[in-house]
Formats: structure tokens, sequence, C-alpha cells
């Protein structure tokens, strides 16, 4: 599977990883090297096997739908690049 | 007092509590080592401060007869690990500056158990790496040298490459490390100690910055196979705020140790001989069996027929788990943010600047994989032969109780080697990736020198929740090997 400089843009938008366009070409060709690698898989009959969904066989467990944390937002936002008035502050969003 | 930083955990432990020194002199010896071992940058970050604190409350709680299991032991932390009030990174710029207001649970069971923090550990950026290299605070180079080549700065490997400097050059008692694909199990080989991944579930993995949270697993790293039982019993433990972890009693770890291995049936997973391997990995294998079988045990070939392809579904797996884990640094909620001319662009900013190289790549086929028409093709064909690597294990436990392996394919090598190449770095891992798939308890046991004069590990990997059993077989092997070779660098005295 050979990755197009046009896909990578794509998945680095959506991964919200700017990337220079210098970069694509260079970073396409990576890509598509561990991807075709990857592609051995193909090759493993994977017919009727369930995909692995839990690591330790074991029941999730319940519990009470209950409030348990919180109540601290000075802590929450301690680490913040910006905050203000007990929110986030990001760029603006809306005209 | 000289000498304290040479110790074990172990017999640290028993000097405490007879009397012989206490934990602020104990922490004093290290701190001192710390200093030294500075040009191996095996720390991010130091907290002498914090240690000679917690050393105090310890030799108060020795003196009132209300030691706990780690009472006193100062060790180092990996940088992974949130620890309150103190600088958690790891080891990327997008955390920068950031000191989380909760403590890890693991971490909290340590603080519980009496141990006494010496600092932070350097790591590979987001524990992404099989070499050291990726860290933005600088590459931590190995305290072993090739015997004829005393020039060469050599890899610790990763990711837990700082835990794992820090314990070989004795600048700790022992660290905590994470293992995804062999994260604890690969530097330990690399730098002649032990390291421990234990059952997927036994460790909570709260508070731990997340990697892949279907693989992540805490563990220690230690100078011997008695201190890695010490460490992990005071380690593991259920906690509810992980939703995976295993509320199952924690065993007496060090109780097995010393126990026999006759009769115990070790297998040889037959795939694991690799064309190409280096014949002295191959040798040391051979001999660690037959050290086990001159022990007692019985050696039995098994065969783990899916085993070649474990690294593939590795890097399917742990890159997708990765680009969700990772999409909490978005620059709004801690860490590093670069200005945008809009919200989008200021996400974009702060992940490009935030990132390196490697993370970068595996955030982007972690995107791939799982977007849109793709996610059957890799992701969901991954997971099934994940499967099939777990079922070749479950029918491997039908007729053997460990399995005996190496570590890893090689030893240490230069810092700046296979960096060109993704692939051949990864295959760094390629005995270590499939236990973690799994999720089964393994440990590499320094078991001999290469020709080049630097360590190399075995491993012994074991059933679900059997920590018990695995320790048991890594101490015979232990004993059998009598690896005392000596790092060239020793930073404490």
């Amino acid at each position: 599977m050979s990755l197009d400089k046009e896909t990578v843009a794509k998945i680095a938008h959506l991964a919200r990883i700017h990337v220079p366009q210098q970069d694509l070409e260079p970073l396409a060709g990576e890509l598509s090297k561990i991807l075709d690698w990857v592609e051995q898989l193909n090759r493993v009959d994977t017919e009727g096997v369930a995909p692995m969904t839990s690591v330790v066989a074991m029941p999730a467990r319940w519990r009470a739908d209950a409030v348990t944390d919180g109540g601290y937002p000075d802590d929450v936002l301690a680490n913040a690049p910006e905050a203000e008035h007990g929110f986030y502050t990001v760029p603006k969003v809306m005209e | 007092m000289s000498g304290l930083s040479a110790l074990t955990l172990a017999e640290a432990r028993d000097g405490l509590k007879t009397g012989d020194f206490t934990s602020v002199e104990l922490t004093q010896a290290h701190l001192k080592a710390v200093e030294a071992a500075r040009p191996l940058n095996a720390y991010s970050c130091e907290t002498p401060e914090k240690a000679l604190e917690m050393a105090a409350e310890s030799d108060t709680r020795i003196a009132a007869g209300k030691a706990g299991a780690m009472e006193g032991l100062p060790v180092a932390i990996k940088d992974l690990f949130c620890t309150q009030g103190v600088l958690s990174t790891a080891g990327s710029h997008i955390l920068d500056g950031f000191r989380p207001h909760y403590e890890s649970t693991v971490t909290r069971n340590l603080w519980d158990a009496g141990a006494v923090m010496l600092g932070k550990a350097n790591m590979d950026e987001f524990a992404m790496g099989s070499s050291n290299m990726t860290s933005h605070y600088g590459a931590v180079e190995n305290p072993w040298k090739r015997k004829d080549d005393r020039k060469a700065k050599l890899v610790p490997g990763g990711s837990s490459g700082g835990s794992a400097t820090a314990v070989a050059a004795r600048a700790a008692l022992a660290a905590t490390g994470t293992d995804t694909g062999g994260s604890i199990r690969q530097p330990a080989s690399f730098t002649g100690i032990v390291g421990m991944k234990p059952t997927y579930g036994r460790c909570s993995r709260w508070g731990i910055i997340a990697f892949a949270s279907s693989l992540d697993q805490a563990g220690p790293m230690t100078r011997s196979v008695r201190d890695a039982a010490i460490m992990l019993g005071a380690m593991a433990g259920f906690d509810p705020r992980d939703s995976t972890s295993v509320d199952a009693p924690v065993p007496d770890y060090e109780a097995v140790i010393g126990g026999s291995v006759k009769g115990l049936k070790v297998g040889i997973p037959k795939e694991y001989r690799m064309e190409g391997a280096p014949p002295e990995i191959d040798a040391l294998w051979q001999q660690g069996a037959d050290w086990l079988r001159d022990a007692g045990a019985e050696i039995v070939e098994v065969s783990l027929p899916h085993t070649e392809h474990a690294l593939a579904v590795y890097y399917i797996v742990a890159p997708a788990e990765a680009s969700s884990n990772l999409a909490r640094y978005d620059g709004v909620r801690y860490g590093l943010r670069i200005p945008g001319s809009s919200l989008q662009e200021m996400y974009e900013n702060t992940r490009a600047a935030g990132f390196g190289q490697e993370v970068k790549r595996r955030v982007l086929i972690g995107t791939y994989v799982l977007s849109a028409g793709y996610y059957d093709a890799y992701y969901l064909k991954a997971q099934k032969v994940r499967s099939r690597i777990a079922g070749d294990f479950r029918d491997a436990w039908d007729k053997v109780d460990v399995l005996l392996a190496p570590t890893a394919p090689n030893a240490a090598f230069g810092q700046g080697e296979k960096m060109d190449d993704p692939i051949a770095m990864y295959l760094n891992d390629v005995f270590t990736v499939p236990a973690s798939l799994a999720g089964l308890p393994a440990i590499s046991v320094p078991a001999g020198l290469s020709a080049e004069g630097l360590p190399l590990g075995l491993q012994v990997i074991g059933r679900p929740f059997d920590e018990e059993t695995v320790l048991r077989a890594a101490h015979v092997l232990e004993g059998a090997a009598g690896f005392d070779a000596m790092p060239d660098f020793i930073a404490g005295g």
C-alpha cells in the first residue's frame, strides 16, 4: 500500500499535526514502507477468528453511577497554558 | 557512608531493619550517585529535597516499628508516571512544565510502602522507542562499553532506558519501568539488570501517561530477581480507577525465591530461532535451557506458529491506540501551546512543535489504520491475528509451565545506529512483543556477555497471573548464570 502526498496531508489534518509541504513526500515514503511491511498480515488465515478485544479474560466490572470525584477546578486548570474565570481559554471559534 | 549504593534492594532493606544505617544515610549516598551519573543523562528531573524529606519520614517509621515493604529505599521513577507536584513529561516537549495535581496509583503504592523518590528517569518520548534516542531531554547513555571500543557511546535500550541506566550504574537501588512491547525487558537486557513486565492488569495503569492502553503495563527494574519480587509486590494491586485492573490478591512474591524448578516444564518456542540471528544469542539461549535442565526442569520444544507476525500486529495496534491516547495533547489543558490564527491552527502548530519525529510517525500511522475505509483491512485484521498469537500461547500452556527465550536479538548498539530505518529499530522487540500482545508476565535476567563484552538477557514468559513461577524459574537462571560483570561506569561508591 503506497501512500501519496495528498493522503499524507489528509491524515496529518485528521491527526491535527501541521506538516510542511516539503515534508509530505519523504513522510509518504516512510509511512508506505511501514504499511508495506504490515501487509504480511494478509497471509494469515483469520477466517472465523474473533478480533481480540480484551487482554485478560474477565467480565467488565459494574459500579454505581455516582459522582465520586471532582470539585477542584483550580487543580484542574493549574497546568493550562491559558485559563480565565475558571475556564480553559482557546482562540476565538465564532465571529 | 560508602558502598551503600552498591547494595541490592533486599540488602538495603535488611540493613535498615538492623540499624546498620539510616534511610537518610542511604538516600544521601544515592543522591551523590545521582549527581555523579549526570553524564549518562539517566534522570530528566532530580528531586533531592523530596528524597531527603521522605527518607527522614521513613527513619521515623522504622524507629516506630512501622516499616513498609519498601521502607526507606531510594528508587527512580520513569517519567511516564504522574507524580504529584513533580515534573512529569513522558520525555516529550508537548508536556513542558506539566506538574500533575495527582499521583499515579503505582507510585502511590510505592510511597505507601515507604519508598523514597530520587527523581524522574529519562525515557523515549511517550515510551515509543528501543534506544532512548527520542527523548526531548536528550539521549541516555548506557553505562556499559564495548571491551575493545571504549569511546563509542551505546544506547541503554528503551523506552525505560533512563530507569535501566540509573539501576545499572548504581544511581538508584531500583526503578519503575513500563513495558508496551518490550520497554522494560529490552533495556534490562542491554544494561545487565533484571526487568519484569507483570501480567496485564496486575499493576494499575491509572496515572501512567497512556501510550497503547491494551498493552501498557508497569513493572520493576532491579539488580536481582529477589529485588524484582519485592518491588512488584509493592507496585501491584487492584485499583477501581483502572477498569482493566484485576481484582485478585497480590501473592507474597518474595516467598517463591529459592524454590526449586524440579519437574517444571520449560518450553523452547522453535519459532524464536530466527534466521540470521547472531550465534551468540542462540548459544546463550541453549545454555539457559541447559542450566534449567541441570536444575531438574524438563525442556520441551513447543511451537508458537504466529510469532513471525507479532511485530506487524504490534505496529498496527500500538500506533492506533497511541493516536487516540495522544489526541488529548491539544495545547488547551496542559503543556505546550503554540498560537495560531484559529483553534484548528493552534492545535496543528502545537502538535507539530510538541511531538518528535517518531511520535508523529506513529500517530499518523495510527490515524490512517483507524480511518474510514481502512479500519477493517488494518486494525480489525491485526486484532484477529492478535487473537491467533494469544491462542498460540494458550496451546503452549497445555504442554509447559513457562517459556524460555532470548530477550533481544542483539546486545546494546551505538547511539545513532538504526535511526534512519524505523523497521530495523522495531526488530529489537521481536522476542518481547508476542508476550505483550497476549498480556503475559515476562522477565529478563542477565545471563551472559556478548563477544563485545556487553550484557545479554534471557527471558522467562509465564501463564497469566503466574508471576510466581516466572520469578522462581528466573531466580534459578540467575543463580546458574552467576552474572557478576560490572558496567564501565559506576556512579556510587
